[in-house]
């Protein structure tokens, strides 16, 4: 099972609804797995705290000429799609950024001066913190893309655990392949205009994913009517409110997961709104 | 010498454009004949390298100097590694940029642009 939690706009409590989820599941004895897919700011491991086990680096391939056979014909800078190669009178140059590794300018070479060479992006680190596995992918620094990790990260994804996967902020491209394929949609939203609006672009992307979806109002208060008129007219369901709380927000300040007894219902309450769905 | 000018129109009373890899129009003077060309920048509506897109452009076109007057850092190792000279545009139009460069009144351009200059930095962290 998967079940992707996903926001459309940042800082609303992703990871705090994906990290408590995960612990409470756990917790119950159930066979979970929390993946961090926020791979250029992934900070569920500072609330779940897991001891480190295995990591894996991630490469992506880069093209490598060989400047003894090239002839600088340039065919390979012509039918780059992503202007990823250029030809001076230095030889071909290489922006290995830009790069989306598609292996064409390899197959189009006449002489075969093309061969493709590894460049590491990032890393997988994959930990536990008692009986709950824990994943993340963490981009290097600079790096403009985060695809290739995630797509390691969702081999990663086993079909004999619960799979709790923590989304990117927005509404991206990222965020698409996080949460296609998933069973369930936890779309978490804050009581604000800009919320609101973030939540109706994160709708209409889940929706057209056909995933089934609901609503979990974070920061819940006296202005949830905005939301809430919204999912009626929608008819999309609103699944979980968690208060505006202070010592959520000191709990969170501090790394800590919401334990007490308060918020335990919450996540049960979530988990078998999901179980009823899916 | 071919001189080459990102510029906003098509004529060389049009406006320097000061983005390089997304201008509209590449202007290509020849200062022996005065003649000029005017070609469109592919690199505009490139989604991805629209710099280096734009460097191919003024490296095929056999430019020997650009006038503009930002310049990223993959369109400044492409031109430079092709010996073509930069110069930095001080003048509004086209024109007006052709006439200091003939009295030797630009200065050269040695240090690239932040990349994504040209849009006004929105990725440009």
């Amino acid at each position: 099972m998967k079940i992707s939690v996903l926001s459309g706009k940042g800082g609303t409590g992703k990871t705090t609804v994906a990290t408590n989820l995960a612990y409470y599941l756990s917790k119950k004895g159930k066979k979970v797995q929390y993946l961090d897919f926020d791979v250029e700011e992934p900070n569920g491991f500072i609330f779940l705290k897991p001891e480190i086990k295995n990591t894996f680096e991630v490469k992506v391939k880069v093209p490598q000429i060989d400047e003894s056979s090239c002839t600088q014909c340039g065919l390979c800078a012509k039918k780059c799609n992503f202007n990823a190669l250029a030809v001076t009178k230095n030889g071909v140059l290489v922006f290995e950024k830009i790069c989306h590794s598609c292996g064409l300018c390899s197959l189009v070479c006449p002489v075969n001066a093309i061969t493709e060479t590894e460049r590491e992006i990032g890393k997988i680190e994959i930990g536990y913190t008692n009986n709950l596995k824990a994943v993340r992918g963490v981009l290097n620094i600079g790096e403009p893309m985060g695809i290739p990790i995630l797509k390691n990260l969702k081999k990663l994804i086993t079909p004999d655990y619960i799979n709790i996967i923590d989304s990117p902020p927005g509404s991206s491209c990222s965020v698409v392949h996080s949460v296609e394929g998933s069973d369930y949609g936890i779309l978490v939203t804050e009581p604000t205009k800009f919320g609101l609006h973030d939540l109706e672009i994160a709708a209409n992307v889940i929706r057209q994913l056909g995933v089934p979806f609901g609503v979990v109002i974070n920061k819940s208060d006296e202005n949830d009517y905005i939301i809430e008129e919204f999912c009626e007219k929608q008819g999309i369901d609103i699944i979980e409110k968690i208060p505006f709380d202070r010592s959520i927000a000191q709990k969170y300040s501090k790394g800590e997961l919401l334990e007490d007894k308060s918020f335990i219902e919450v996540f049960e309450n979530i988990f078998s709104k999901i179980m009823e769905v899916s | 010498m071919k001189v080459c000018f990102s510029s906003e129109g098509k004529s060389l009373d049009s406006q320097l454009d000061p983005r390089f890899g997304r201008c509209k129009y590449f202007i290509i003077v020849d200062t022996e004949t005065n003649e000029f060309k005017v070609v469109e920048n592919e690199g505009f509506v490139s989604e991805h390298g629209a710099g280096v897109s734009a460097a191919n452009l003024v490296v095929d076109e056999g430019a020997d100097i650009v006038i503009t007057r930002n310049i990223g850092p993959n369109s400044m190792k492409i031109l430079t590694s092709t010996k073509i000279s930069i110069y930095e545009g001080q003048a509004d139009t086209i024109k007006a940029n052709l006439e200091l460069l003939k009295q030797d009144k630009l200065n050269e351009i040695k240090e690239p642009k932040k990349s994504h200059f040209g849009l006004q930095n929105r990725w440009g962290r």
